[in-house]
């Protein structure tokens, strides 16, 4: 398993790695779970309270499941540890940072100040996503109420 | 005979390899052989040569002529804007594609 | 039009900065091709046959005078001094270096363009109507909530690796000019039962190998919650759209395989969820949009009447000049179909006399159309001798529109390293085959595509052509009866395909045959809808 190369929070991290969904349901002392492109994120629902960590695995960058996986638990109010792992590429981190991502471990080790550059690229952001950025719309409007 | 081609990473212009570095006409590109997947892999490794390929091609008293129609279009140009080819003075020059 | 704002300038202008990270870091050779071929698709970077291409996006079509001639001088510095108009209404330029995609984007970036978002599996540029704005027919301008979905699908963090690329259309009228239901969204503003603005949803249309019309999934959604519907339509597609064969991943084959109606209920499970999101622009931010696209200030008073007393002048207004909702002006297309010439095709000449031409007469501002033309859409009409002449005289006065002619053709094999025969070639031959004919022949609207990608629109042609690989030879497949707009149809197979030269016989004989079956005032379309493809089979091949 890939180390965590970037970790956005300041909770103790889990060591042991997630089950896969299915072991989970029958594991009911699991606190991590592992979730492939093709795993439906809504199954654990159900189970948020007692998870600390959830993998989203990327066998290829450019299946993009995950992306919504992400979102889908966060707006479920899910507060644990979201991991992105599997083929995590530096041009896909800001992009994963949005839906909710706090936690990135790449299958090869990412140049720490190109990632960086990514993550500060875009001051500003078009649309509201997982992680609380404040839209330009919004700016627009700041009379608005709730805009 | 085999040859290979493909385009040159900054300018993406199509080139040809033939034998020692990769060219920018056909004409110039030699028989690989066995070899094709050697030197795609050092010359692809070294950056000089962007989404290489090898592709069938035979040569006879006109010269190397590719034996796909994409292939010859590739190695003159445009058809439909001869002033752009390779052959910009050879308004007939589109007629070896086909 | 829409003017950017610090937030739309900064955004492009970082976008710059990203794009010259990551050519350099390709170059450097930090990234490989496999790593980078999406970052530049998402730029609109293609390797193709003879060099980089590069897709720049026109936003629903819609260019101001100063952009226009930015397009010829990047066009003039950057490549060989033309551009291609896309059936996406954007441009391409085919002669790029990667190492200068930089500069032009920050060319670019100077006029409020980009190339944001025109290439790979995410939503790409929005097309519109041609005639937004001018036309009599339409409840609202759509281009306000074209510009509300770029904002939008701008780096939509969720929606930047679908299973496969994302096409919207929207439309406020309802005669269709933007063959919105050949779209993965289809979108017309419509007004409701009480007059007040909503929007209505098409989803699941496309060309390409398995061309289908999109179904209605949704009569009526109101304008605050118009992007959470999107969001919602979008979300299952990412979610559940087929990753295991490209050729099935477009969302057209997910309605299908699902049904129209569970597909709509997962969309409206969706939906239902994201409204408690609060995820939409509030309506004040449609409105200060919509404020920008107001219209321009028409003189009142104006005559209606023209001169049409140069015979030249008056077959072009026949042909290429639509009625405009304000009396006295007339809305216009340049054709950019010239014949024998590249359809599509304009110099950087060509593109800063069209941008001079519409800041003198069209209130600055121009349209790309999907038919690969351009639209001057608020001349007035005692302006509109003067403007052919200017347009004649650099060969751009061709009165071709929806004729013969005027055929939408993809760049083909003479430039795409996806097609399988050139297209070009044969928009060239048939255009001269037909031109003496084609005011006789009427309103035809032909459409050329070089492979099964179907970019130039094939499907929906009265006439289609499509290109296809026979053992290493170009060869032509022939549909008829295809059309795009409220009755949109699917072109049907003639039969055997035909080399380049047979191909050009064909729409000839396809023609004649129109030409002596036809009664009253039927267009090539409605006779063949009338008499069916059994007599053009026997007129072809029997």
């Amino acid at each position: 398993m890939a180390e965590v190369q970037f970790r956005f929070r300041d909770d103790e991290a889990v060591g042991d790695p997630g089950v896969t969904v299915d072991s989970f349901g029958a594991q009911s002392n699991a606190a991590a779970v592992r979730l492939e492109p093709g795993d439906e994120a809504r199954d654990l629902l159900p189970h948020l309270a007692r998870l600390r960590l959830i993998e989203i695995n990327f066998p290829s960058f450019g299946d993009g499941r995950g992306y919504t996986a992400a979102r889908v638990l966060r707006e479920a109010g899910y507060t644990g540890e979201l991991r992105a792992v599997g083929d995590v590429l530096v041009d896909q981190i800001g992009f994963m940072r949005r839906c909710g991502f706090d936690a990135f471990a790449p299958e090869v080790p990412l140049d720490p100040v190109d990632a960086q550059a990514a993550l500060d690229r875009f001051a500003d952001v078009y649309q509201p996503a997982a992680d609380g950025r404040v839209p330009i719309w919004a700016k627009r409007h700041p009379e608005v109420q709730g805009g | 005979m085999k040859l290979l081609t493909g385009n040159d990473l900054k300018s993406g212009a199509v080139t040809w390899w033939d034998g020692v570095q990769w060219s920018l006409h056909v004409g110039d590109a030699i028989d690989v052989g066995d070899h094709a997947d050697s030197i795609l892999a050092r010359e692809s490794a070294a950056q000089r040569v962007n989404a290489a390929y090898a592709i069938e091609a035979s040569k006879d008293e006109n010269g190397v002529r590719p034996g796909h129609i994409k292939e010859r279009i590739r190695a003159l140009g445009p058809t439909v804007r001869p002033d752009l080819t390779l052959k910009p003075a050879d308004p007939e020059a589109g007629q070896w594609v086909i | 039009m829409y003017k950017y704002d610090t937030y739309d300038q900064a955004m492009v202008d970082a976008r710059v900065e990203e794009f010259r990270d990551q050519v350099r870091r390709r170059i450097d050779g930090h990234i490989t091709e496999d790593q980078f071929k999406p970052l530049r698709l998402m730029n609109g970077l293609y390797l193709q046959l003879h060099a980089y291409m590069l897709r720049v996006a026109v936003p629903y079509g819609t260019l101001s005078g100063a952009q226009m001639h930015a397009l010829g001088d990047i066009a003039d510095k950057y490549d060989r001094g033309y551009g291609h108009f896309t059936t996406r209404q954007n441009i391409q330029y085919n002669w790029i270096k990667l190492d200068e995609a930089p500069d032009i984007l920050a060319d670019l970036a100077k006029v409020e363009m980009h190339a944001i978002q025109t290439s790979g599996n995410c939503i790409r540029n929005t097309s519109s109507d041609q005639y937004a704005g001018a036309a009599a027919d339409e409840v609202t301008d759509p281009r306000p909530y074209a510009e509300l979905i770029r904002q939008w699908s701008t780096f939509h963090p969720e929606f930047c690796y679908l299973p496969r690329k994302f096409k919207i259309a929207v439309i406020a009228s309802e005669t269709d000019r933007a063959a919105m239901r050949l779209h993965d969204i289809g979108v017309q503003i419509v007004r409701g039962e009480n007059g007040e603005l909503g929007a209505a949803f098409y989803v699941g249309g496309g060309m390409g190998r398995t061309p289908m019309i999109a179904p209605l999934i949704k009569q009526f959604v109101p304008l605050d919650q118009f992007i959470t519907y999107a969001e919602a339509c979008l979300r299952v597609y990412n979610r559940h759209g087929r990753r295991d064969n490209k050729y099935k991943a477009r969302i057209k084959i997910l309605v299908h395989e699902l049904g129209k109606e569970e597909y709509t209920r997962q969309v409206e499970a969706e939906f239902a969820q994201l409204l408690s999101q609060n995820i939409e622009p509030p309506l004040a931010e449609l409105e200060r949009i919509k404020a920008q696209f107001a219209d321009p200030a028409f003189a009142t008073d104006l005559s209606d009447q023209l001169d049409r007393s140069d015979p030249d002048f008056a077959l072009w207004v026949d042909n290429n000049c639509v009625t405009h909702k304000t009396p006295g002006y007339i809305a216009v297309t340049i054709s950019l179909k010239p014949i024998g010439g590249i359809p599509g095709d304009a110099s950087a000449d060509q593109m800063r006399l069209m941008a001079a031409l519409a800041a003198q007469y069209s209130f600055d501002e121009l349209r790309v159309t999907h038919a690969q033309n351009i639209v001057l859409a608020h001349v007035r009409k005692d302006q509109l001798y003067a403007l052919w002449q200017a347009l004649d005289e650099a060969g751009l006065g061709t009165a071709n529109l929806d004729l013969v002619g005027d055929i939408i053709a993809c760049p083909g094999l003479d430039y795409c390293s996806l097609a399988n025969a050139r297209s070009i070639p044969v928009a060239q031959k048939i255009g001269q085959r037909l031109a003496a004919k084609e005011q006789e022949i009427g309103e035809l609207k032909l459409k050329i595509s070089g492979c099964i990608n179907a970019c130039g629109h094939h499907h929906a042609g009265h006439i289609g052509i499509l290109g296809v690989d026979r053992k290493g030879t170009e060869n032509y497949q022939l549909l008829l009866g295809g059309c795009e707009g409220a009755d949109t149809s699917l072109g049907q197979i003639t039969g055997p395909g035909f080399d380049e030269d047979g191909i050009v016989d064909a729409v000839e004989k396809a023609t004649e045959l129109y030409l002596s079956t036809r009664e009253g005032g039927e267009r090539f379309l409605d006779t063949y809808r009338r008499i069916g493809m059994a007599p053009f089979k026997e007129a072809l091949y029997g």
